[in-house]
This record gives structure tokens, sequence and C-alpha cells, in this order.
């Protein structure tokens, strides 16, 4: 498989204060695949998202994404170049319709110019709500949806957007079973198409979904692999599986 | 947008062009006011109602406006639609300097910044007093009185010419007002409103859109500030005071946030009931502060946000 | 005069308007921290103080001490039932919510300005100082008490920080301020530390009210500049930090004093406003504030 690189950095850092939260860590990542980030509570992993979503500036280091650098771009800039970022907290316009929601992710995404015209934007917003099984809750208010169906919508947000990185954080939390595995299979069918940057604490769904995956502990990157190769890593087991 | 709804605003303008002909004189010349204000208030609705920024300043912009076109005309004797215009520059100046400067700020700091500019700009009409004459305002001459546009002669001491450039500002201000909400910017606005990181991480240039929507509104408000000057050939202090800028919160408060009819709503119940109350007692101010506590505590939504939520969800 | 004089004059002057400012702006910036509400009738209560301290004066003529004390003391408590009526039946019901609150104050505002008009009338009142003395300075004799205005200030706020860093209430309050949530979880009565704060802060508004009246009229109209003033202190030494308040009274009521000597009030308040408007635009937490934890 020839590897394109989509998005690099390196020395990235994060410092609140004095405490150190991502502390230079060199990550790539290559275009099609889907990687997992693990790693106990406070190593990093959301800080590290951040920085490459760009909601939270850097301390140091660069970050490259399609060989451009980046660093300097404004979150919304990053988003119209591909990378999508779900939210860990459900975030989602409560108040408007969840075609609505779909429709402001949908006509940002055709704005960049990567959609087709205008008329596109309803076409688009059905396939989204299609691919996550919400299209018979389209015109109910957002708020009124169940924990799990707002955190596919969040998904469905992020697919309008046709990114080619969509920034997944703990999308399982607080899913049914049942749920989650639809929600491996939709993560799969995403995959086709963008680059799946998963940020998850179902070690479960980490094997099954990743082809990749990178461990974060206290702020640095501790091993990346496999899931078999990370599986079997001494450092791993004994800092994260406890086993 | 539903053809109903359209229907509906042309309904109003249509009523409010009839009404002219039964209403009596002072009837006429209090309404002639409450439509003019009513564009200051739907400026402001622009602002707070769909992006959700509360500001405490707005009376700066109309301000701008008053003083745009009144100085225009005392100072460098400008034709009122040269004035009218020059107004409308002011305003849109203010604005944008206002916008790039307090946008800055979020929340909380936005309402102090905002109120803190327009106090600075309050008493900067009054420190200039040999030039704007202070609370005690200035008059404009006769020659002010009347302009000939497009061959047409217009006499703003004549009621009902003003009463008709009234209504004319307003339509053309809903018209505006409905097209921002139906277009992609205006359901951006709201977007900023209802979630404003989210919108960010959608692609969404908030910072633009949120200064957008401030210079297109404080612009709205002045272009009403210089309407008001020019038809009543008088400008004041007041109009630039920190109560004004509470008015054009309350009248959108009164008729509903973010409804396009709301502010012409409440900025005619807000004029009716200071109307009254100040002929029986001279307590309108207490009125005022009455009429805003119980919106906040019983009525958040105001009258045509009241009317939308339970029977007609249609309503821009 | 020459130079000399004016300046010792203004620094006195502004060390007065300092300490009067510094308690107003306290109970402002308590509101702010612990209940995390903007109340914007903070200036009506201020005007409450003098006016109610006016007609406590009233109740014993001829008798300025024992009138000044007793608006001392019950300025301050009517003052802080008519807060706590407010807190109870409007500010509560709305849940404090930010902007609602704003709007809320802002209808108190003009309730309290109307009801002061009605009552108290249109006019400027004086209350007699409790006690006469000039103190003699190198170059003139200045009022004693304006400088007992000054020592009761700093006393009070002294008290103040004694009640929120020594006592019970005051880490009861601390709690409620660090994180509402948590302080409820462990059985504060959040409810009614918010209604305790809200009275107090419009009792020290009260307080500062009736120190100022014999030096400064009752007026209807009074709780403009107080209210611009405390913003200006609360915003430049951090919302929600009271050190930065008392050093940021100090600094406003020290140039406020020196530089209405020197130039045109007006202009010095044009000045004032927009530099402090732009200080919130650059540094949004205040000179002083530290970082949002």
């Amino acid at each position: 498989m020839a590897a394109v690189t989509l998005l690099a950095t390196s020395g990235l850092a994060k410092r609140f204060g004095g405490l150190v939260a991502v502390a230079g860590v060199d990550f790539s990542l290559r275009a099609g695949e889907i990687r997992a980030v693990i790693g106990p509570n406070g190593a990093g992993k959301t800080t590290f998202v951040s920085l490459v979503s760009g909601r939270v500036p850097p301390s140091a280091g660069r970050i490259h994404f399609e060989g451009e650098d980046i660093t300097a771009l404004a979150a919304h800039r990053r988003v119209r170049r591909g990378i999508a970022y779900t939210f860990q907290i459900t975030s989602v316009y409560q108040r408007l319709k969840v075609a609505e929601n779909v429709a402001l992710a949908a006509h940002s995404g055709m704005a960049s110019g990567r959609g087709d015209a205008a008329a596109g934007l309803r076409a688009r917003v059905a396939r989204a709500l299609e691919r996550v099984g919400l299209a018979d809750r389209a015109g109910q208010p957002a708020g009124s949806l169940a924990y799990g169906h707002q955190r596919l919508l969040e998904v469905a947000m992020g697919l309008a957007l046709e990114p080619k990185l969509l920034i997944l954080d703990e999308p399982t939390q607080g899913l049914s079973d049942a749920e989650i595995e639809g929600f491996c299979a939709l993560v799969r069918s995403i995959a086709a198409e963008a680059t799946v940057l998963l940020i998850e604490h179902n070690m479960g769904v980490v094997m099954q979904l990743a082809d990749r995956i990178t461990v974060f502990d206290r702020g640095a990157i501790l091993a990346e692999g496999t899931p078999a190769e990370v599986r079997a890593d001494p450092a791993v087991q004994s800092a994260y599986l406890g086993t | 947008m539903s053809g109903r709804a359209l229907l509906l605003h042309a309904g109003v303008i249509v009523l409010l062009a009839l009404l002219q002909f039964v209403l009596p004189e002072y009837f006429r010349l209090q309404l002639t006011r409450v439509m003019v204000l009513a564009v200051y208030a739907m400026g402001y609705n622009i602002l707070f109602g769909y992006t959700g920024l509360l500001s405490l300043g707005h009376a700066m912009f109309f301000g701008a406006g008053l003083y745009g076109a009144a100085l225009g005309v005392t100072e460098f004797g400008l034709a009122p639609p040269a004035a009218f215009l020059a107004g409308i520059a002011a305003g849109l100046a203010v604005s944008a300097v206002v916008g790039v400067l307090a946008l800055r700020t979020t929340g909380v700091a936005f309402m102090i910044v905002t109120l803190m500019f327009a106090q600075a700009a309050y008493l900067t009409v009054l420190y200039f007093g040999n030039v704007t004459r202070g609370d005690e305002g200035l008059v404009l001459p006769p020659e002010a009185r009347g302009f000939d546009l497009l061959g047409l002669g217009f006499d703003l001491t004549d009621l009902s010419t003003r009463y008709n450039l009234a209504l004319l500002l307003l339509a053309v201000t809903m018209a505006v007002s409905l097209a921002v909400v139906r277009s992609p910017f205006g359901r951006t606005l709201v977007a900023i409103r209802e979630n404003e990181p989210r919108t960010v991480m959608l692609g969404y240039d908030v910072h633009r859109h949120k200064l957008a929507a401030l210079v297109l509104s404080g612009t709205i408000a002045a272009t009403a500030g210089a309407a008001y000057a020019l038809m009543f050939a008088y400008a004041g202090a007041t109009f630039a005071s920190i109560q004004y800028s509470i008015h054009a919160l309350l009248w959108t408060l009164v008729g509903g946030a973010a409804t396009v009819l709301g502010p012409l709503v409440g900025t005619a119940i807000m004029f009716t009931v200071i109307d009254l109350a100040s002929g029986y007692t001279t307590a309108s101010l207490l009125a005022v502060g009455v009429v805003l506590i119980v919106i906040v505590l019983f009525f958040p939504r105001g009258i045509v946000g009241t009317i939308r939520e339970r029977w007609a969800p249609w309503l821009p | 005069m020459s130079f000399g004089p004016h300046l010792l004059l203004a620094v006195l002057e502004g060390t007065v308007i300092a300490a009067v400012l510094a308690l107003t702006a306290l109970g402002l910036s308590l509101q702010f921290g612990v209940m995390r509400i903007v109340n914007v009738a903070h200036g009506e209560f201020f005007m409450l103080g003098a006016v109610v301290a006016f007609w406590f004066s009233q109740l014993l003529p001829g008798q300025p001490a024992a009138g000044f004390v007793l608006a001392l003391v019950g300025a301050p408590l009517v003052v802080g039932a008519v807060a706590l009526a407010s807190e109870r039946l409007v500010l509560r019901r709305l849940d404090y919510d930010p902007e609602a609150t704003i709007v809320a104050t802002i209808g108190l505002l003009f309730i309290l300005q109307q009801l002061a008009l009605t009552f108290f009338g249109p006019d400027a009142r004086p209350v007699a100082a409790p006690f006469n003395i000039r103190v003699p300075l190198p170059w003139f004799g200045f009022s004693g008490y304006k400088l007992f205005v000054v020592v009761a200030a700093l006393a009070l706020m002294l008290a103040v920080w004694w009640g929120l860093t020594r006592t019970r209430i005051g880490l009861v309050m601390r709690a409620t301020q660090y994180d509402r949530e948590t302080a409820e979880a462990f059985g504060i009565p959040v409810d009614r530390v918010y209604a305790g704060v809200f009275a107090l802060g419009a009792a020290l508004a009260a307080v500062a009210a009736v120190l100022i009246v014999p030096i400064r009229q009752a007026h209807y109209l009074m709780g403009v500049d107080p209210l611009l003033l405390s913003f200006i202190v609360v915003i430049i030494g951090g919302l929600g930090s009271l050190k930065g308040s008392v050093v940021a009274a100090l600094i406003v009521g020290l140039s406020d004093g020196i530089i209405s000597v020197f130039f045109s009030p007006t202009l010095a308040k044009i000045l004032g406003t927009v530099l402090v408007a732009l200080v919130l635009v650059v540094r949004p937490r205040g000179l002083f504030g530290s970082a949002e934890r």
C-alpha cells in the first residue's frame, strides 16, 4: 500500500500553566486508515486532537496536513480544508431540527468548493442522515432525540462536511451494546472515503476497528502499532492494560 | 420561506398604509415615530435576537445616524438626502470600529464594553456642547424641512409625507430583515447564537459573521437615527444615552426577540403604554421597569415569540 | 495656590473618592464573584442608601451625630432588605441566568429611580456631617470628616476581608464561588448563600452612600456614576477578584481626583471610560485578574 501521509505533527506540545498536557508529540497518520488513540484519563488524548483540530493553540511544534503547514491556521479554516471534529460532549443545536443541524454542516462543506451545486444540499443532508439511520427523524428538534441518536447526529454532521479526516472523540461513550455494534459498521463504511482518528475507551471497539493504535501516556506516545503489536507490547501492558 | 409569512408581512405594511386614512392627526404623528423607532429596534434585533449578542450600546449607533444627519445639515449645509446618507455612513463607520474592538470580548464583557463605548460617545456629545447643543438639542433650520429628489418635491413639515417616508423605511427594513433571516448568512447567525463552538467546528468564520451582523445592525440603527433627525428636525443628547440603548432592548424583548415583526409590535406597545402612563402620572419609568421584569419572568419570548411558539411555528 | 497644594488636595480628595468607591465596588464584585451575575441596579442601591440616610437624619433633627449613626446602621439594613426581596422575588426565579438577570436588574434600576423621584423628589438634599473638625495641613485645613470616611471605609473592607477568609460563613461563600454544584453536593445551602451575598453587596453600597452624603448631597440620579465607576473598578481589578478591586479603586479614585482638579471632568470621564473599555478588550480578565480556572 502506497502510504500517503495525511497528517503529521512534530514536537507538538501544550502546556496549561505549569501542567504539561502534551509533551512534544511526533505523530503521523496515513490517508485511508482508521487510527485509534488510547490511553488512561489525563494522558493528553483530547488535548492532542484539540491541537490538531485547532480548538487549542499549541505551545510548541508544527502540524502538517496534506503536506502543508497548518499550525497557524484558525480552527474553522482547518475544517474547510477537511478536518472535521466531533465533540466528546454532545454538542448539537438542541433547538434546531435534525435536518437543519446537518444542513449547517453540509452548507459549510459545500462552500469549500468540494461539493456539487447548491441544489445538492438537500441530497447531501439526506445522504448523511440516511447513513447514520436518522432519516426518519429529520423534522424533529435535535434536543428531543435520545442520547444515542444525538451522538449519531454528531457523526452525521461530521459526514455532511465530507471531510478528509474525521476526528471522533469518544463516540461510543454512553451508547448501548446494540448501538455500539451499529456504530462500528458505520465507522467502517466511513473509512472507505475518509481517514478516521478515533479516541476510544472501549477496547472491544478499538481492537475491532483500528488499523493501527497509538497509546498515549502522560502527554507522550508510549507505543504505536497494529492492534496485535500493541496488545503484545510489555510497556503498554504494564502502563495501561494492567495485565 | 412560506408564502403566508410573506403575505403576513406585506399585509402589515398595507394595513399601516391604510391606517393613515382613518387615524386622527395625533395618532398618525405617534405612529410615524413608532415606525422610525421600530426600524431602530429591528436593527437591534439582528444582533440581539438572531445572533444572540446583547449590546447595551446601540444608542451610540442611533446617535451616530442622528448626529451624522443633523450636523451634516447644520455644520456642512447638506440637503436632507445627502444628510441622510451622511448619517448612515457615520453609523457604518462607528459600528465597524466598535465591532472590531468589542467583538474581542464575549458574554458579560461584551455588554459592559458596548455600554462603556456608548457612554463615552454620549459624553462626547455633551463635551462638544457648543456644536451639538448637548441635552438641549439641535433644531434643524427651515431650509432642511424640504427637498427635491428625482424631480419630486418633498415637504417634511407635512405629516403625510413623513408618515409615508417612515412607512417606506419600515418596509425596506422589514424586507432586509426577512432576506437576512432566510439567507444562509442568517441561518449561520442563528447557529452562532445556539452553539458557537460547534459553529466554529463546522468551518464557519464566526468572528466575521458576528462583525457583519454588528455592522448591519448598527447601520440599520443609524439609518433610523438619521431619518428621525431629518423628519422631526431635532437631535438631542438623550437619544444617545444609556436609556435609549435599553429602549431598543426593551422593545425587542416585549415584541419578541428573533422574530421579524416583534420589534415593531414591541415598539408600538411600549410607546402606547408610556404614552398612556404619562397621561396619568409622571412615572413612565416605573412602567418600563415593571414591564422589563414581567417580561423576563413570565414571557421571555415576547409577544410575537409566544405566538410563534404556541400557534404559528412558521413565523420568521 | 501653586502646584504643590493643588496636588496634595487632589490626592486627598482622590483618596476619599477611592475609599467610598472601593466599598461600593466590593459589593458589586462580591455579587459577581459568588453569584456570577452583573447587577445593573447596584448604583440604585447606592442611591437608595443615600436617600434612606437622609430620612433617618431627619428623624433626629438638630442631632447630626446621632442621626448619622442611626443612618449608618439603618440604611444598610433597609437597603439590604430591599435587595433581599428583589433577589427572592425576581433573580432566584430567573435561576441567575446572566442575560435575564441583566435585563431584570435594568428593570429594577428604573423602578428604584422612579420611586425615589416620586417619594424623595427631584432636589438634591444634604445630610449634616456628624462632626466638623478641620485637620491642619501644611497649606490648608482639611475636613476631618473626609479623613474619617477613609478610615471607616478601610475598616469596613478589612472586616469584610476578615469575614471572607476567617469565618465559616466566608468559607461557605468561597466554596460556593469556587464551584456551585460541588458546594451543593456538600450540603451548602447555595440558595441562601446567594440571597445573603446579594443583600450584603447592596448593603455595602448603602454604607458607602451613607458615608458620602455629608460630602455630596442625596439625589435620585446619583446612582449612575457609582455604577459606572464600580464597573470600571471591578473590570480593571479583574471580575470577581476582591484584592484587585481595592487596588483598582485606589487607581481610579486617585486619577479621578487628580484629573478633575487639573482637567475638564467630562473629558476625564470620556478618556477614563474609553480606556477601561479598551482594557477589557485587550485583557478581558482585567489587569489583576488571574487566568480562569
